[in-house]
């Protein structure tokens, strides 16, 4: 295979693994973010908590390997980005530990202070990512300060770095990008848990999907034609957006007719077809620069070269299959919907069947 | 302090720090998925509530491994923008075939397990532990070879145009000697650890008296895994020092504080004086035995860091080559010596227990044996930690050995201030969260194993679904 057949491919790979994250680990920030909201009582936080509890971890991986992938294939994007938006990163993982440790934590004490606190972790470890990546997108494509440095070192002569600051970061359009993520994955969190829930918690978290819905919509609907300033083919990326705007608005009309199924798919459509018309607009570049056209960071001159991708490709061709198989087989074995009647009421240590005998001893 | 200063910090204290749950994670998996089949080869409920006990410390601890690891993945790119990019060709294929094969089979298998006890087959559960378990070998295996080749670099040659590294054989990268020493090394360590957090688990609650019954079988297996984990440590960490004597020779000097090229150079035990300077009072020494460490013969002859300095300004131009040799000299001395006192406490608690010997609860034996048990399983943690800056501080001022400087792989741009904030931040977040799960783990270890555990959940949940009924989920956050 050719270079340009290499980057290709591994541009397409990226975006499929930024659409896979943004699908998965999207519905579990988005039921994070509606913790303090639909979650009225201890029964009920823990039915939304256990609805991803089987995934989360899972699904969170398909950015560590984003994160990975970008690193073998496009080591200079990863550089750039990477140190260049430090501090939203920083907060991001900080965001991301929080998260993942309160929901192993949570239920490991029978104290309502304690859950209290790690609750407060759960919705503010996914209020964070949720923006925040969205932000950064709004970077990558709507362009940021980038231009190269003075430096003697080797292997460093025409390197390209981020020259703003964490402020940069937060500009109009890239921060309308992080309210719309913040907004959809929200919607695609309570579809989700209407999905997989019965009974009032499912009523409840319908409505509240229609509710966020229609606001989302919006703000979607405003960011990414926004977008369409910076794309570098509004031909193929305008129907793409238009595609997302009708996918979401079918996902609302399917939560209303109580189709919860068909409203996932849409709202993963439109999640969906929106990250992958930001890529089609980006390409060829990864990292666009607000300095001068010629600072770009492109799939050209980011990339690894030909023996790596190739080594790479095939790595992919045969892993992503299996691993695709089997964290499906997950949502399989876990396709119960759960309900408030179904939470054992010992949290952790399974039914009340598993009593502990030495509980009181020191 | 300068950001390469801070950003040297950071990458330390997030490593070392993680790197106290990973051989945890590794070794622990292992040992849940050993009970776990003796359970379901014997239907012995003895082994499940070990199962059940073990498993639960197992997450408390797997969840900070995974969190922790998050960082991992890309302050490379965060605080070594310029590294990164000098490596990426190579250093990123690993890193991301250990997402791709080693991480998605971790965290699944391990959802999958910890919520599945009710929803899979018994045996079908069970391989799922199993799988995780295998996951964290694989997850090892690519992380050791992207550290072996920052020790060792092969498998590449400079781009002349773009003066960076360039994979040229991924076969190279992925099986040269100091990865496959470095992985076994790595593993033996990881076992000894977390049999040795096993054994003295299980001895204490013995010498207390608590569920006799239920936790003999694991001071007994963990003990034995604990020697065989030794002999494996000590084997393959011979074979690394000799492949050390060999690729990073200044290393070894360093480990030894040699300055001077001998033959038949001892071992010294206990120093005083000044370590960093060309001066230091060896008070106790073993002949030769550095060097049969280094060559496998007692006169063998070991080169000198005042040589080998010499040698390095020839090859690769003025500068200072020489790494910090008290830190060293005593983390080397550190990790073989915390590290084998596990192998005595294993001997110790055999000897104790041997044959159905149970010494009297409240007894002085007793007594001292769960106090020793309490820190006992500290000592194999620090060995990690003391190996991991031995190997890392003795590479030094190498961030790829040969190739490139920790001084010049930093990230230019960002600044102090900001690594300032992310070290704080990080090193805050990690002391409440260190301090949390010390508490939980000891809440969970008093409470014991649980009594009547429910032995088969599957069946029950399959005979629920065919009477139409919401059934109670057998596991539920």
């Amino acid at each position: 295979m050719t270079i340009d057949t290499l980057v290709l491919i591994w541009f397409g790979l990226i975006a499929i693994l930024w659409v896979g994250y943004f699908i998965l680990d999207g519905f579990d920030q988005g039921v994070g973010v509606l913790l303090p909201f639909l979650g009225k009582d201890e029964l009920r936080r823990r039915v939304m908590i256990n609805t991803i509890g089987p995934v989360w971890d899972g699904n969170e991986v398909w950015l560590l390997v984003a994160g990975g992938a970008t690193f073998a294939a496009f080591p200079l994007w990863y550089a750039t980005m990477f140190s260049g938006y430090y501090l939203a990163l920083f907060l991001i993982l900080i965001a991301l530990i929080l998260r993942g440790v309160a929901f192993e934590y949570r239920g490991k004490r029978d104290d309502a202070a304690w859950r209290k606190r790690w609750d407060a972790a759960i919705f503010v470890g996914s209020v964070v990512p949720a923006t925040l990546f969205g932000v950064a997108f709004g970077n990558v494509v709507g362009g940021s300060p980038i231009s190269p440095i003075e430096t003697t070192l080797p292997g460093e002569a025409n390197s390209l770095n981020y020259t703003g600051s964490f402020f940069d970061l937060l500009n109009p359009f890239s921060l309308t990008l992080g309210v719309m993520t913040l907004l959809v994955f929200t919607t695609h969190g309570a579809i989700f848990l209407a999905l997989k829930t019965k009974g009032e918690m499912r009523e409840a978290a319908r409505k509240t999907a229609l509710r966020v819905g229609v606001v989302a919509a919006v703000v979607a609907v405003v960011a990414l034609l926004w977008a369409q300033l910076y794309s570098g083919r509004v031909v193929v990326t305008l129907p793409m957006v238009l595609l997302a705007a009708v996918a979401f608005l079918g996902a609302l009309a399917a939560t209303w007719r109580g189709r919860d199924g068909w409203a996932f798919i849409f709202t993963s459509a439109t999640i969906a077809l929106a990250v992958f018309s930001l890529f089609v607009g980006l390409w060829p570049n990864v990292m666009v620069s607000s300095i001068d056209s010629a600072y770009n960071l492109t799939v050209y001159n980011a990339s690894s070269q030909e023996y790596t991708l190739t080594v790479m490709t095939w790595v992919a061709v045969i892993m992503t299959p299996i691993v695709l198989i089997y964290q499906g087989w997950t949502y399989w074995v876990f396709r119960k919907r759960i309900s408030t009647s179904m939470i054992p009421p010992e949290p952790q240590s399974g039914r009340a069947d598993d009593r502990f005998a030495g509980a009181a001893q020191g | 302090m300068e950001a390469l200063d801070l950003a040297r910090w950071q990458f330390g204290i997030t490593t070392v720090y993680h790197f106290l749950f990973v051989p945890l994670t590794i070794g622990g998996a292992f040992f849940v998925a050993g009970f776990q089949t003796a359970w379901v080869r014997t239907g012995n409920p003895r082994y499940l509530q070990l199962t059940k006990f073990f498993g639960k410390l197992f997450l408390i601890n797997f969840a900070m491994g995974v969190v922790t690891g998050i960082v991992q993945e890309f302050q490379f790119g965060m605080n070594w923008s310029v590294y990164s990019r000098f490596v990426g060709d190579v250093f990123g294929a690993p890193l991301a075939m250990e997402g791709l094969l080693a991480f998605f089979l971790e965290s699944t298998f391990l959802g999958l397990w910890i919520f599945g006890w009710d929803r899979l087959p018994k045996k079908v559960h069970l391989a799922t532990i199993w799988m995780a378990a295998i996951g964290t070998l694989v997850s090892a295996y690519f992380i050791l070879a992207a550290n072996a080749w920052m020790q060792h670099p092969v498998g590449y040659e400079i781009d002349p145009e773009t003066g960076r590294a360039v994979l040229t054989s991924i076969g190279t990268v992925l099986f040269q000697n100091t990865a496959v020493v470095a992985f076994f090394h790595t593993i033996f360590a990881a076992f000894l650890t977390a049999a040795t957090a096993v054994a003295a688990i299980a001895g204490y609650k013995l010498m207390k008296g608590r569920q006799v019954e239920v936790f003999r079988p694991a001071v007994k297996a963990s003990s034995v895994v604990i020697l065989l984990a030794a002999v494996g440590v000590a084997v393959t960490g011979d074979m690394d020092a000799k492949i050390m004597v060999q690729q990073q020779p200044m290393k070894m000097a360093a480990a030894e504080a040699v300055y001077e090229t001998g033959t038949n150079v001892p071992f010294s035990i206990l120093s005083v004086g000044d370590l960093s300077g060309s001066e230091a009072t060896h008070l106790i020494e073993v002949p030769g035995l550095t060097s049969w460490m280094a060559t496998g013969s007692f006169g063998g002859e070991v080169q000198g860091i005042n040589d080998l300095q010499e040698q390095y300004v020839a090859t690769y131009g003025p500068g200072n080559y020489v790494p910090y040799v008290p830190v060293t000299y005593w983390s080397f001395r550190l990790m073989i010596g915390t590290g084998m006192l596990a192998a005595l406490f294993a001997l110790w608690s055999l000897w104790i227990f041997r044959r159905q010997r149970q010494p009297e609860a409240g007894s002085t034996l007793s007594k001292a044996y769960a106090g020793i048990a309490t820190v006992m399983v500290l000592f194999p943690l620090a060995a990690n930690s003391f190996g991991w800056i031995f190997t890392e501080m003795g590479r030094q001022p190498w961030i790829v050995f040969g190739e490139q400087q920790t001084s010049d792989a930093v990230s230019p741009l960002v600044s102090s201030t900001e690594v300032w904030i992310s070290m704080l931040g990080f090193a805050l977040v990690y002391l409440i969260l260190a301090i949390i799960e010390v508490k939980l783990l000891l809440t969970y270890i008093r409470r014991g194993a649980p009594e009547d555990v429910v032995t088969d959940p599957y069946a029950d949940a399959v005979a629920a679904e065919k009477s139409d009924a919401d059934k109670e989920l057998y596991f539920a956050y």
